[in-house]
């Protein structure tokens, strides 16, 4: 496994859900890097794909979805045709995933003691104890206090905020090169979604996990991501530096989700509002997706837009981003 | 500000009492000692919100933020304490007048999915309260729907629509919609804006500020999203586990918080204008309020805290003008 390979490269993938009604392009030639220590904010909107993407990655897109594409390479390695039991062996191990609502991750029924051992042992060949031990080291990580005892709890006698803190033990226990985080603060309280933050900065600063962090909160992003995706009815759009898409968006897309987020210096004015609503992915009009909503549409949008680089470093899908003519 | 108080709340307590079942009880006359539990939701809550103004009401979840805004939308009763509306007390009122000042409070929901009937039309949501309470007749209904329709940004020709056939945003104008149809003068939006996409939010934000134009509205905007709340609010309360330990003008507030709580949670709001941040969490998590901590409820987690935080509970006083704060450092010690 070379070390100048990304963690992660993802190019050109392609997942549709294949429904009566016709086909959802959910996943459409998305394409984006993760390197090692770095943190990917992929951004959207609730169904621009971007969940769709993750699960992608670790090969659980269920029928009627398909993965009809792309290249996904981690460490070097082509994933994306991989077979099954290839892929057991990277899950849980290599690349891990954390989710929303942590009872996706945990058993009800079961001691966290159990569901972590499990854990280690799938992917390790060492004895219970060892694999206990491990698993009081992760949870001690998280800062869950007292992780001798609160092993033999079951996941009720957690409150939400410890709960996430175990499913990201969970995802930690094999010391994962990537972890792949889908919203997983955005039910969480202020105090504690800096809490779980704190915990994913430390992780990929002290062990060079990289990380995609999805979640539709810019602001989120703002603090936590070296370099941000933003996702539209199932494409990139825009994809940079963080400082500089935030700072600088140039697609008219990331403008206008920027300008509707309260901040500062917006206060008590209106917001910039996005015209109308995301379009439905189910038999999507060929062309730019985003041009019925879009101040600067032209002829042209009715053509899919292929991405272009019209300022260094940054990838934008639009015949006509906001770039000064000087520049 | 007391004379233009459009709602005012004094020392208002709520307390859920989970009474004992029947194997609780065999088993206290068998002799064991199993007690009754009891949620303070609310403890000593003062508030005033003064005509045509927006009051940001801020608290993580079960602060008792939520509990406050139904009881001051008359959909709960309190344990103990006085609301007085327009410088009435709601209890004392004779039951017609209590009926006409219940309309004039209404409530936005946090979740348009939960909050709308799925078997009524969105003509019959937004038209039978005023309907009921004889605000229209039956011949002028229509246009009336239609005028709230047109001035919650819906279109008309969905009125005949149920409520699975829009999305969020839109259901969430249905419900503001709703609440406008019986002409309120005061609306409790209880994190109203929660459950909607960013672009979608801005939308209903917009539309929040624009009805208050129109209708000169007042507000009590609950929600846990500092950034919203900075954005709308004229006055903000900070609340934590039943108290509210912090109340200031919204850009006194923002600018210098003064409560250790305020501090900690004014940190660590996500912000657009915040890159690479070192997150630097304040410790632990709120305690249950079946058994909130003595003294101060914030001195578990508070770095200045010192033995008299830890026994003597700090009293809610004004600290400058027009900001209160509850908490002992403000008393030099």
């Amino acid at each position: 496994m070379g070390t100048d390979a990304p963690a992660l490269k993802v190019e050109n993938l392609e997942t549709h859900f294949f429904t009566k009604a016709g086909v959802v392009k959910a996943v459409d030639g998305v394409g984006f890097s993760v390197e090692r220590a770095q943190i990917l904010g992929l951004v959207g909107e609730s169904g621009s794909g971007k969940s769709v993407t993750g699960f992608s990655i670790l090969g659980l897109v269920d029928p009627p979805g398909r993965v009809v594409g792309g290249r996904i390479e981690f460490m070097g390695e082509d994933i994306a045709n991989a077979d099954e039991a290839r892929m057991q062996s990277l899950r849980g191990n290599r690349i891990a995933m954390i989710f929303q609502d942590p009872m996706m991750t945990l058993n009800p029924v079961l001691r966290i003691e159990t569901q972590m051992v499990e854990t280690v042992l799938a992917h390790r060949k060492v004895d219970r104890a060892a694999a206990r031990a491990r698993a009081r080291d992760a949870l001690g990580q998280v800062g869950i206090p007292s992780p001798d005892e609160r092993l033999a709890a079951y996941p009720h006698q957690f409150s939400g905020g410890m709960r996430q803190r175990v499913a990201i033990a969970i995802a930690l226990l094999n010391d994962p090169d990537l972890i792949i985080a889908d919203e997983p603060t955005t039910a969480l309280d202020v105090t504690i979604q800096a809490q779980i933050l704190h915990e994913a900065q430390k992780l990929c600063r002290e062990r060079g996990t990289a990380m995609i962090w999805i979640t539709h909160d810019l602001t989120v992003i703002a603090g936590l991501a070296d370099k941000v995706s933003v996702m539209y009815a199932g494409r990139i759009v825009e994809a940079g530096a963080i400082d500089d898409v935030l700072d600088h968006p140039v697609h008219p897309y990331t403008k206008g989700l920027i300008g509707s987020v309260p901040s500062r210096n917006k206060r008590g004015a209106p917001l910039y509002q996005i015209p109308g609503m995301t379009p439905a992915l189910l038999n999507l009009a060929p062309g730019c997706a985003f041009r019925e909503r879009c101040p600067r549409a032209a002829p042209a949008c009715l053509e899919q837009p292929a991405p272009s680089e019209p300022v260094p470093g940054r990838s934008v899908r639009c015949f006509r981003p906001y770039v000064e003519a000087a520049s | 500000m007391s004379g233009s108080a459009l709602v005012e709340i004094q020392g208002l307590s709520k307390r859920f009492v989970k009474t004992l079942d029947l194997a609780g009880k065999l088993a206290n006359k068998l002799g064991s000692s199993i007690r009754e539990e009891t949620v303070h939701a609310l403890d000593g809550v003062d508030m005033t919100v003064a005509k045509g103004e927006v009051v940001g009401l801020v608290g993580e979840s079960g602060c008792g933020k939520s509990t406050l805004g139904r009881i001051v939308a008359g959909i709960l009763a309190p344990s103990e304490g006085r609301i007085l509306y327009d410088g009435r007390d709601v209890a004392a009122l004779a039951p017609a007048e209590a009926k006409a000042v219940a309309l004039k409070a209404q409530m936005i929901f946090q979740d348009p999915f939960a909050s709308l009937n799925p078997r009524m039309r969105v003509r019959d949501i937004v038209g039978e309260a005023p309907l009921v309470h004889g605000l229209v007749t039956r011949g002028e209904l229509e246009s009336y729907v239609d005028e709230v329709l047109l001035r919650c940004g819906l279109d008309t020709s969905f009125k005949r629509r149920y409520p699975h056939q829009f999305s969020g945003g839109q259901r969430q104008r249905i419900g503001i919609a709703r609440a406008l149809a019986v002409r309120p003068d005061f609306i409790v939006c209880d994190e109203a804006v929660a459950a909607l996409d960013v672009s979608i939010q801005a939308q209903i934000l917009n539309l929040f500020i624009k009805l208050r134009e129109e209708l000169g509205l007042t507000y009590l905007f609950i929600s846990h999203d500092l950034g919203v709340v900075e954005h709308i609010s004229d006055r903000v309360y900070i609340m934590y586990l039943g108290r509210i330990v912090e109340m200031a003008v919204t850009e006194d507030l923002f600018a210098a918080p003064n409560h250790p709580y305020t501090k900690a949670l004014l940190r660590e709001v996500p912000r657009l204008e915040t890159r690479h941040s070192d997150f630097l969490p304040v410790e632990g998590e709120i305690p249950s309020p079946l058994d909130p901590p003595r003294g101060c409820h914030f001195h578990p987690r508070c770095p200045h805290a010192t033995r008299r935080c830890g026994e003597e509970a700090p009293t809610l006083r004004e600290i400058s003008p027009g900001r209160q704060s509850a908490c002992h450092l403000n008393d030099g010690v």
